[in-house]
């Protein structure tokens, strides 16, 4: 009797063994395909433009000319306005976002911080598309009715700044997608900058006010180095949503491959919405191979903010030891 | 005295600062829903969910049904397949790949993954399956839509696991179970809400991504459920009938954001409901 | 010692006491919570006054009451007075950053500011005094001396206060308390983080600073309120329960309640 009970638990002993052995090697094999993945992104998309990469080599990044028919092509103006166009948003999205975090963090009354952070962090939910037809549809009419008048009438005075606000305002062109990434990354960027300040240690605070601090004094000298780490992984955050926006610029940046001035006013093209426009169109061979090439750099783009910026807080972390 | 009252003024004036911000903010996001709602509601009609969108120029009245079940079918099979995978790779990172170089890689990777434009998944799918098959496809924009849903359930699975008290796998590994055992009937059982919330916050952003699907389901201005031909979807449908010049295209574009912009935002709001359900026991 | 001669002793201490800070019939509410009860107490100039009783008996309430600290949370609230150097501080008028200039906090847990040790000094300096680099030099010397830092610190204060050992940590706070030059130092359980030698060294600097400040000090640890006080207050469920000179409330409580919690009886 005890034999057989003792060999009926050493078979599911057995059984259990294996069985974990096959869940183990389950979980790694899935593990190891997100490893191949992105391998396999990067392999698939040389692959794919190798024949661009041939024809132009590094001189793709720094071309001028887009002009299919001729079969030339050239980088520069679409990451040109990729990297204008998040700028732009990153000027005006950090500091507004770290006034919305502030203000929801030590300003509003307690009975409003839950509400209008649920807002924000819904608002970071929406589609960007919703942006991008808003964007096209509402405010470029209003923003160059108004708005580009002012701004040329005012800043555009200003020697040397004022080139950025020259020429005709149409509503679209660099500045207005600018500004539509903005707002979009605005709720990213304040729901982790309000994340951050509120595990700041009360009784941090609380020994800054204790030496007779002001609020902004409080906010500005202790909780954001405090939060440094995590503020700047909020702005990255925003940074890699603006870089690889499709929707939100392809609508409103104009569309066009031709960049004589510096002015923001411009219309202009981002690296995503040459391929939302011109890919579905594209002929195969060397003009897709560009455009593949195009996607590749954005990638790139965004690989090196990302890896950077891991690097910028492992240094951080490693300073916060002996120096500040 | 000077000193103080100088300081007292910036404090005003920053607080002051941070308060506009709050209105800045709240400004455009109130204007966009505003505008979204009032113009998507004006849309909505039956013909919405019976008709075919329209033909160009056409002038007849049409619909979205063949984009809205389109989009539901995309998003219910890229959920299907990316979220099983999703959750055995989690449960790798938490549960035996935490110290390992495989997990250590795995975890920044994902973290690439769930940042990556989600334009260059699409060109991705593109060179690897369209090209190679030589037609858009339906099954394409699920492959393209399902590699977004895996990163994002990667990383919910592996934090929800991390939020398992080591003292409750310990308790069940006392009673002499096996590893996989204690996995799946205590600490991922113990995350199943967790995990449901990722997948459905996984599903919100994939609901409303267009520039995946341009390169791969394309759209399709029929009735169509073959996997391997174009598919319509809502998304590419709002893209080209919003930048269209006819007036009917453009409402029905709005009807479309409207009713993409109210599903994410009721996935988003029943997530954190029930997120908050569990947390409060 | 004949009776007489005891009364004119503590005559004679008295009459040197001078009242640095006072609650006058405090109340204090965390919302509808009534959390100290009619509070009055003297706080001598120059003196230690030390806090006791059992947890929740309102004695670090009272600690955040005379900094105003509880002004951070809306719910919170005091009525009565609170008088320093005869002024109430409780006033809508009294700013609140002015007080806390003239009243320090050192906290639980060590807080150094996410800055180097001499900016976590000069930070607060700087916020109320303008001074040259020299003067801010000698400044923080000053108070890093006074806190008995200096030394094993003077070498490294480009470095971060967090780099600093949780003793180390603690004495920092303390002197960036004192830096600001305050007429008292609000001390609240400072050691209760601490190890034994760090705990030792702080209870030793207390009686130094004792002679610049006026402290007042919240402690769980009856021996500890009996080595360092002057003063010792024992609270019990939000009231005044006794105050008087250490040594006769450790020996000889009037109170019954304050015998039971002393001797260990209770609490």
């Amino acid at each position: 009797m005890s034999a057989t009970q003792e060999s009926s638990a050493n078979t599911a002993a057995g059984a259990g063994k294996f069985g974990d052995w096959l869940f183990f090697n389950l979980t790694r094999l899935f593990a190891a395909l997100t490893l191949i993945l992105l391998a396999g992104i990067i392999v698939s998309l040389v692959v794919g433009s190798w024949e661009s990469i041939q024809k132009f080599g590094l001189s793709f990044i720094w071309r001028q000319d887009w002009n299919p028919p001729m079969e030339e092509f050239g980088a520069l103006i679409p990451i040109y306005g990729t990297l204008v166009t998040s700028l732009i948003a990153l000027v005006i999205a950090v500091p507004v976002s770290f006034g919305i975090a502030l203000f929801l963090t030590e300003l509003s009354p307690v009975w409003l911080r839950r509400p209008l952070g649920t807002a924000i962090e819904l608002l970071a939910a929406v589609p960007s598309i919703v942006y991008g037809m808003w964007g096209l549809m509402v405010f470029a009419p209003i923003f160059a009715e108004y708005v580009q008048p002012l701004l040329a009438g005012t800043l555009g005075r200003v020697p040397l700044l004022g080139a950025l606000f020259a020429g005709p305002g149409l509503g679209i062109g660099l500045l207005a997608a600018g500004i539509i990434l903005a707002i979009m990354i605005i709720p990213f960027i304040a729901s982790v900058m309000r994340d951050v300040f509120d595990v700041t240690p009360a009784m941090l605070k609380e020994s800054a006010y204790g030496i007779g601090s002001t609020t902004w004094e409080v906010v500005w000298n202790v909780v954001l180095p405090y939060t440094k780490v995590g503020v700047i992984g909020g702005i990255m955050l925003g940074l890699g949503r603006a870089l690889g926006e499709t929707m939100a610029v392809t609508f409103i940046i104009g569309n066009t491959n031709f960049l004589s001035t510096i002015s923001l006013y411009a219309p202009g093209n981002s690296i995503t919405s040459v391929l939302a426009n011109e890919f579905g169109e594209a002929t195969p061979g060397i003009y897709t191979g560009a455009l593949i090439e195009l996607g590749l750099i954005l990638f790139l783009i965004t690989l090196a903010v990302l890896v950077s910026s891991k690097l910028l807080l492992l240094r951080l972390a490693k300073h916060e030891g002996t120096k500040t | 005295m000077e000193l103080l009252i100088r300081r007292k003024f910036a404090n005003k004036v920053a607080l002051t600062l941070s308060m506009l911000a709050m209105g800045f903010g709240l400004f455009w996001l109130a204007w966009i829903l505003l505008t979204t709602f009032e113009l998507g509601i004006a849309g909505i009609s039956l013909d919405l969910f019976t008709k075919m969108t329209p033909p160009p120029g056409a002038g007849e009245p049409g619909g979205l049904l063949n984009a809205i079940v389109g989009s539901a079918i995309m998003v219910s099979l890229a959920t299907a397949l990316g979220t099983p995978i999703g959750i055995l790779a989690g449960v790798y990172l938490a549960e035996y790949g935490r110290h390992t170089w495989l997990g250590n890689s795995t975890r920044f990777i994902n973290d690439i993954l769930l940042s990556a434009p989600s334009i260059v998944i699409g060109l991705f799918i593109y060179a690897v399956y369209v090209a190679k098959v030589g037609n858009f496809s339906g099954i394409s924009g699920v492959f393209a839509l399902a590699l977004i849903v895996i990163p994002v359930v990667v990383a919910t699975t592996e934090n929800m696991l991390k939020l398992v008290p080591d003292t409750l796998r310990e308790a069940a590994f006392a009673l002499g179970a096996p590893k996989s055992t204690v996995i799946l009937k205590v600490t991922l059982k113990a995350s199943t809400t967790g995990v449901i919330t990722g997948i459905l916050l996984a599903v919100a952003r994939i609901a409303g991504e267009t520039a995946p699907l341009l390169f791969t389901a394309l759209s399709n201005q029929f009735w169509s459920l073959n996997l391997n031909e174009p598919m319509a979807n809502l998304p590419v449908t709002i893209f080209k009938f919003a930048m269209s010049p006819f007036k009917e295209w453009q409402q029905i574009a709005w009807a479309g954001v409207f009713l993409i912009t109210l599903g994410v935002l009721g996935l988003n709001i029943v997530a954190r409901i029930l997120f908050r359900q569990k947390h409060k026991n | 010692m004949n009776d007489t001669s005891q009364n004119m002793m503590m005559n004679e201490t008295v009459a040197q006491l001078e009242a640095q800070m006072a609650f006058k019939s405090l109340d204090f509410y965390y919302g509808k919570f009534h959390a100290l009860k009619n509070v009055n107490l003297e706080i001598y100039k120059r003196h230690v006054t030390a806090f006791i009783g059992p947890s929740g008996c309102g004695k670090s309430t009272l600690l955040r009451v005379m900094n105003r600290m509880y002004d951070l949370y809306p719910e919170q609230r005091a009525t009565g007075e609170l008088l320093l150097d005869g002024e109430n501080m409780l006033d809508r008028n009294v700013d609140v950053t002015v007080l806390r200039a003239k009243v320090g906090m050192v906290f639980q847990k060590p807080t150094p500011f996410p800055m180097s040790i001499y900016e976590n000094i000069a930070f607060g300096v700087r916020l109320h005094e303008k001074m040259s680099k020299s003067l801010m030099d000698e400044r923080v010397e000053w108070a890093l001396r006074k806190a008995a830092l200096w030394d094993e610190a003077k070498d490294k204060l480009g470095q971060s206060g967090m780099s600093l050992s949780g003793g180390q940590q603690q004495r920092l706070c303390i002197a960036r308390g004192i830096a600001v030059k305050p007429e008292v130092l609000l001390l609240d359980e400072p050691t209760s983080a601490l190890d034994p030698i760090s705990t030792m060294r702080i209870e030793e600097l207390i009686g130094e600073l004792k002679e610049e400040f006026t402290i007042a000090i919240v402690t769980h640890n009856m021996q500890q309120a009996a080595r360092i006080s002057d003063y010792t207050a024992y609270m019990y469920l939000g009231e005044m329960i006794e105050f008087g000179v250490t040594d006769q409330i450790f020996i000889k409580p009037t109170m019954k309640a304050t015998e039971d919690y002393i001797t260990g009886r209770f609490g």
